[in-house]
């Protein structure tokens, strides 16, 4: 099975109906030479399974984190990735690119 | 996202319609936007530009940023011939995302032995592809060698919007392949053959190969005619 776009909407959706709480993480916008496109998404749940890819692995975990804070209050947020980024240095990306990750809670669950 | 989205989704998915969902990224609001009706949204020429080139991305107006994310149907790929290139072909095109039907009259080569979990039809492609349905999401390919399985089916990848048509056989092959599409009435120029990037292929795998960077090209790029 792949991790396709669809595949993983499949997936927050088996999660929902199984009645975990839900946050999806999606790329919106990429600058340089990031590893997953615009619309790459990564599913993940309250207690920080995750399934998809945002970046290749560079900072699947910092999403997470804030996702599960994103289900914990209900709020969206956007986070942005790359060299430029203080972040960066801890969680950056190797490849030198820059990504911008759209975080929501899956809502009416 | 409200969980509504995602079950919109699946069914658009299931049906196979292009939809995609707009974001406001200040406050979170959602909508899902078929394509059918892109061109009356106010966001209408990027969401068109989105559905043609398979590209989602943020769009700032004088309102503030909104993110289009493009559903586009899954790609699919129809091989027609149970053949050992097939095989090879299979577990590449799975992992680039393509929902698999292969097609072939002749059950020996058609098996679940040989092609475990994809669509296997062993039946005649002018008798299954109706109810298949050749889209713009879809990439064809015509395996077997045997003009009587391939043509017919050829003639119909020909008459549809798939984005790829591809047909294995030489120059010689090809050309005569192709004096007789014209004469059944259609024109032959879309057909890629002899089929995949000339990289030097050698054996089923490497052919594979070929004809997967050739697809993906056409799918991404294009067709150069």
């Amino acid at each position: 099975m792949n991790n396709s776009d669809a595949n993983l909407l499949a997936i927050a959706q088996d999660w929902v109906r199984g009645g975990r709480k839900v946050a999806l993480a999606t790329v919106i916008e990429t600058w340089g030479s990031a590893p997953q496109p615009v619309g790459s998404q990564l599913v993940i749940d309250a207690d920080g399974n995750f399934e998809g890819s945002v970046s290749g692995g560079c900072v699947e975990g910092a999403v997470v984190t804030e996702a599960q804070d994103a289900i914990e209050t209900g709020e969206g947020r956007v986070l942005a990735f790359g060299v430029a980024d203080e972040t960066a240095w801890e969680v950056g990306l190797a490849c030198g690119g820059k990504i911008r990750v759209y975080v929501e809670p899956v809502i009416g669950a | 996202m409200d969980v509504a989205v995602l079950d919109t989704l699946a069914k658009a998915r299931a049906d196979r319609l292009p939809v995609a969902v707009v974001t406001e990224i200040s406050s979170g609001a959602q909508e899902v936007v078929a394509h059918r009706y892109a061109g009356e949204h106010v966001l209408a020429e990027a969401l068109e530009n989105g559905f043609r080139f398979d590209k989602s991305g943020v769009v700032s107006t004088d309102k503030g940023e909104f993110f289009i994310h493009i559903h586009n149907p899954a790609l699919r790929l129809v091989i027609i011939g149970a053949v050992h290139i097939a095989q090879a072909l299979v577990p590449m095109a799975r992992s680039a995302g393509y929902d698999i039907t292969v097609i072939d009259p002749r059950g020996a080569f058609a098996t679940e032995d040989r092609f475990p979990d994809v669509t296997l039809c062993a039946d005649w492609p002018d008798e299954v592809l109706p109810t298949v349905g050749l889209d713009a999401r879809t990439g064809f390919l015509a395996l077997t060698h045997d003009p009587k399985v391939d043509d017919p089916a050829l003639i119909a990848a020909l008459q549809s919007e798939c984005f790829y048509i591809g047909a294995l056989g030489s120059r010689r092959t090809q050309a005569l392949r192709a004096e007789r599409m014209k004469q059944a009435g259609v024109n032959p120029s879309r057909i890629c053959g002899p089929v995949g990037l000339d990289i030097g292929a050698r054996g089923a795998p490497e052919i594979a190969i070929s004809i997967m960077a050739e697809m993906t090209k056409a799918l991404r790029l294009g067709v150069e005619k």
